[in-house]
């Protein structure tokens, strides 16, 4: 760079990108979030072609190229995949979560594929691969991934 | 079919923070490197691709901030985002499309100005994921857990990555962090997200490469040995992670299966003679090779220790010091891509490897390694 800006501090310009923006959740979620919100219930699509169940739940089997237009009820208990325990207060941790958080990937009994969310109630150093765990639900409930509070060990 | 080459490669330097310099100036250094390094002007250059992403660059459309340093003015100028490599296989297209003979292909970033864990959480489903406040560290804590539970890989094996591509970055010039550093080093880094300490993350950079693309019409009319283009293969996995297996990378399997083919390769670990891959965290050099058929599967920890992948190995991997050493995101493949030109060029200097006429350059994108590129590039056509 030009020597001009020897011994000076760069002139920085400090600003964000803030923009409002509004999902539409759509159909498939919209049927799912509901069940959360109002039943308590895991609900999720099945493909008529190949008969996988599917969590997140969406519209079209990703193998069949097919539309998904059965739903069946899934367990609210299931199997740990994997999971992460964040010991940093890393910037996207939602604001009302204390370190460590903890992230599963759960199967869930009745399901083909594993869905994301929080583990808690469990010390992170007692976390395995392959354990049970079964979902809390939170008590408000606003229709959204966070009407289910967290997945828990089943002791 | 036609054949392609890249004739002239430019990198800037990667560094933390280049507050002093915009997206332009850096667009502008690397795309002046490239053009002397090919021996052409920028009227040698029929059209431009540049590679960039509007979240990390904080604005939209952000190829236009880098247009006219990157002599796109009256050219025909298309943009990618994602990884360099997708933008250069786009590049590499457009020189056989019949249309056009040179291309100009650039990919740029700057971690510094951004925030890193917002960007990346922003990659996640929107209605589904996103709220959960995951990013890119602690979803990949996320699939190293499963590699090591699948494998029996343990982190101190995976830190050797760390140790050596950090060791390798000394030789480099262009590296943003040369460390010498050992195992325990590493092991004693701050744990992040488990199992992933600082020094098994790549650090936050900035950088812009840019390399020409030319027809074989034209490849050899110009100052450079031309390293040619012999295979090439993207291959994308499901995007939620539990459609995957994490522990594997079917993607990037098919990928290098479909580059191998296109370049006549049947035996790529005798074949290939050194690899610059996408090493973001420590564990996927090795779970990247595995999947390239460079090692068993959980196997590669073991050629590791024995020195194979140093470089003076038998495969050097990463002589450049990889991402480790440097991780402009969108840029990065795109370095991989020219440090093998370098390697195969004979022009890499202090981290040059000895037997280098076939390499294989790897980018990523996505998150947990979604989507692979693949390239295989060599001196002889």
């Amino acid at each position: 760079m030009s020597d001009i800006f020897k011994g000076i501090e760069p002139l920085i310009y400090e600003s964000k990108i803030n923009v409002p923006y509004s999902w539409w959740a759509g159909d498939t979620a919209s049927k799912f979030f509901i069940n959360l919100r109002d039943e308590k219930k895991i609900i999720a699509p099945r493909c008529g072609s190949c008969g996988k169940v599917f969590l997140p739940p969406r519209k079209v089997c990703p193998a069949c190229f097919t539309e998904n237009t059965e739903w069946v009820s899934v367990s609210d208990e299931g199997t740990l995949v994997s999971y992460s325990v964040a010991r940093r207060k890393l910037a996207s941790i939602p604001a009302d979560k204390k370190l460590p958080v903890v992230w599963g990937l759960v199967k869930l009994d009745g399901a083909d594929t594993a869905i994301l969310h929080f583990l808690d109630d469990v010390d992170p150093g007692d976390v395995k691969i392959g354990m049970r765990v079964k979902a809390v639900f939170a008590e408000q409930r606003t229709g959204g991934i966070r009407d289910i509070s967290h997945f828990k060990p089943v002791r | 079919m036609d054949r392609a080459a890249i004739i002239g490669v430019g990198m800037t330097k990667i560094e933390a923070n280049k507050s002093r310099e915009t997206f332009a100036d850096m667009a502008w250094e690397a795309v002046n490197k490239a053009l002397d390094d090919a021996g052409m002007t920028i009227a040698d250059i029929d059209n431009v691709v540049t590679t960039s992403s509007d979240f990390w660059d904080g604005r939209t459309i952000s190829c236009m901030a880098v247009g006219d340093a990157s002599g796109a003015a009256d050219k025909n100028i298309s943009c990618i985002e994602g990884d360099g490599t997708y933008g250069a296989f786009y590049g590499y297209m457009r020189a056989l499309s019949g249309s056009y003979k040179t291309t100009l292909v650039t990919g740029h970033s700057k971690g510094s100005q951004g925030v890193s864990s917002l960007l990346t959480n922003a990659a996640f489903d929107p209605i589904y994921e996103r709220g959960l406040g995951m990013d890119m560290i602690s979803a990949c804590a996320m699939q190293a857990n499963a590699y090591m539970n699948k494998t029996g890989v343990t982190p101190e094996q995976a830190a050797l990555v760390s140790v050596k591509n950090h060791g390798n970055a000394l030789k480099n010039p262009v590296a943003q962090l040369p460390m010498k550093i050992s195992v325990g080093d590493v092991m004693k880094s701050e744990m992040i997200a488990d199992p992933l300490r600082k020094l098994d993350c790549s650090p936050i950079s900035d950088g812009c490469c840019a390399v020409v693309i030319a027809h074989e019409a034209v490849a050899e009319k110009f100052k450079k040995r031309p390293i040619w283009v012999r295979g090439l293969a993207f291959r994308t996995d499901a995007f939620f992670f539990g459609d995957r297996d994490l522990a594997r990378s079917n993607a990037l399997a098919a990928a290098a299966q479909d580059a191998y083919k296109m370049a006549g390769i049947t035996d790529p670990k005798k074949e290939i003679d050194l690899i610059e891959l996408y090493d973001a965290f420590t564990y996927q050099e090795l779970l990247w090779l595995e999947e390239m058929g460079f090692a068993e599967y959980g196997k590669a920890t073991e050629l590791l220790a024995q020195g194979q992948f140093d470089i003076d190995g038998a495969l050097p991997v990463n002589a450049s010091g990889g991402l480790m050493a440097g991780h402009p995101v969108i840029a990065a493949g795109l370095y991989r891509i020219a440090e093998i030109v370098l390697q195969l060029r004979g022009e890499a200097g202090a981290h040059q490897v000895k037997k280098a006429k076939t390499g294989l350059a790897h980018g990523v994108n996505g998150l947990c390694g979604q989507s692979h590129c693949v390239w295989i590039l060599d001196q002889e056509r």
